[in-house]
């Protein structure tokens, strides 16, 4: 079915198909829609899902967690201050290896206050142990919320989607929806080893863990996001053939021939896709990589893509505050430190607090790559683009 | 014999352990003060039961059978709460 949706509107329409067991939630904007729409269908008799509605974004994801250990499929959604109250228990959630789901809706953080899109607040996350995957448009925010499930109880980890503020959240687009009763029959049942309600079988969930133990729990932790990318790959295949639309780990547009590229990611790879086409039309080897799957890091498939180009221009709409320059550009200089064909890279931190950028802002961005390509030096590695008084 | 402790793969999934895995704990070593039950005095009130933090007032048939040294860590709220009339339970030092 083809519908008319916002990004919030499709994250509710399919958490909806899902039909989670247990939503609880706190609203906050941009990503209040998401759980008011689903609040509604609860209302309704659409869903069959228990929703508590909590005090705040900490009580919503502990609500969260205490359901998810029972079993249960659990979902919530947030957003900035949102995601950052929730922030001592999504580490808590990924060490129990509870597939807990969160439609994250980005948004700066305070302060200085404000609703706008950046990525700070997925990003503040960041070592949270959650699989995290940002996306470009409304129609893959639908998709990604659906895969994310089927991921996160793959893996046994909690997952975030994303979309940005406003851009995406607010924005409405034409999108394809998978049929209601083909979204159970895709996930299936979530299978669990421990139930905390199963007292037959008692076991004690989250106990003290010192010198002795902590170390080892960890560590299998990290192997598990170890096994995440062949999942993610796995279920997205799964997912191409019911809905026809494919996801890669890295979304590469018009990579093959490019000399420049730029790497980025939410809804800037949309506006970057059509900067390429004009571009393109003009004879310039340009191309776009689009970070989607953001944690764990896609590292081959990302070398693989970047190396393709001779400058990348990396786009973040976030910055590391440690006179690094931004996230994305600190994991692409990271990963190319081991490989044979590094190209030039240039940090361009971007839109924060919702600050547009528009298809000529990222032709100019191209331009400057093509000059770096032809004296073969990055004048400066890190810059401000769009701030004023640079 | 150093202890030999699992290594992180043959760890169970996901931090879920047993659970009661206190009884493998025998706290009773714990204890300096022993806690003496006076078949004779105990009028079975059950008040000690309710108060032990430790479960380690024995009952059988709802009477006093003793204590479980196993487990009493010595804490001396029985002999605290058994009623001033009753005294039925003292402390005494524990010996090596």
């Amino acid at each position: 079915m083809i519908v008319a949706r916002t990004g919030n509107e499709a994250m509710a329409e399919a958490m909806r198909q899902i039909n989670p067991d247990v939503v609880a939630a706190y609203p906050i904007t941009p990503a209040t829609e998401v759980v008011q729409l689903f609040s509604k269908f609860v209302h309704d008799g659409q869903v069959d899902t228990q929703f508590v509605p909590a005090e705040s974004e900490h009580s919503a994801i502990s609500a969260c967690v205490g359901a998810s250990s029972t079993g249960a499929r659990v979902m919530t959604s947030t957003a900035s201050q949102g995601i950052a109250l929730m922030h001592e228990i999504l580490f808590i959630a990924s060490g129990l290896r509870l597939p807990i789901v969160i439609c994250l809706v980005n948004r700066a953080l305070s302060s200085p206050i404000n609703i706008h899109c950046d990525h700070s607040d997925s990003l503040a996350s960041r070592d949270s142990g959650w699989i995290q995957i940002f996306t470009e448009n409304t129609q893959e925010a639908y998709d990604t919320t659906i895969i994310a499930v089927k991921v996160a109880e793959a893996a046994s980890l909690p997952a975030m989607v994303t979309t940005d503020g406003f851009i995406i959240s607010h924005g409405m687009e034409r999108v394809e929806l998978v049929d209601d009763e083909a979204v159970p029959k895709f996930l299936g049942e979530r299978k669990i080893q421990h139930s905390l309600l199963d007292v037959d079988n008692p076991k004690t969930f989250g106990a003290l863990d010192l010198q002795d133990y902590f170390f080892e729990h960890k560590r299998s932790e990290i192997d598990a996001m170890d096994h995440v990318l062949p999942i993610i790959e796995k279920v997205q295949d799964e997912y191409g053939k019911l809905s026809g639309r494919h996801y890669p780990l890295v979304d590469e547009y018009r990579m093959d021939d490019a000399e420049v590229a730029i790497l980025c990611m939410g809804s800037t790879g949309g506006t970057g896709k059509v900067a390429v086409e004009r571009l393109r039309e003009q004879g310039k080897k340009v191309g776009l990589v689009r970070c989607r799957v953001y944690r764990p890091f896609p590292k081959e498939a990302m070398v693989a893509a970047l190396a393709k180009a001779k400058v990348v221009g990396v786009l973040d709409r976030s910055d590391t505050m440690s006179t690094l320059g931004g996230h994305l550009y600190n994991d692409a200089r990271s990963i190319l430190y081991d490989s044979d064909m590094r190209p030039h890279l240039k940090n361009y931190v971007y839109g924060l607090g919702g600050r547009d950028i528009s298809i000529e802002d990222i032709e100019s961005i191209y331009k400057e790559l093509f000059a770096i390509q032809k004296t073969g030096k990055v004048d400066k590695d890190i810059v401000y683009f769009g701030v004023r008084g640079e | 014999m150093k202890e030999q402790k699992k290594g992180w793969k043959e760890l169970p999934f996901g931090l879920a352990l047993d659970a009661a895995t206190c009884l493998e704990f025998p706290t009773g070593d714990w204890r300096s003060e022993r806690p003496i039950w006076d078949p004779e005095k105990c009028t079975h009130c059950m008040i000690c039961w309710v108060y032990c933090p430790d479960s380690a007032i024995i009952v059988k048939d709802g009477k006093v059978q003793g204590i479980d040294y196993k487990y009493c860590k010595g804490c001396g709220i029985c002999a605290e709460e058994c009623p001033p009339k009753v005294k039925a339970i003292t402390m005494v030092r524990e010996e090596k």
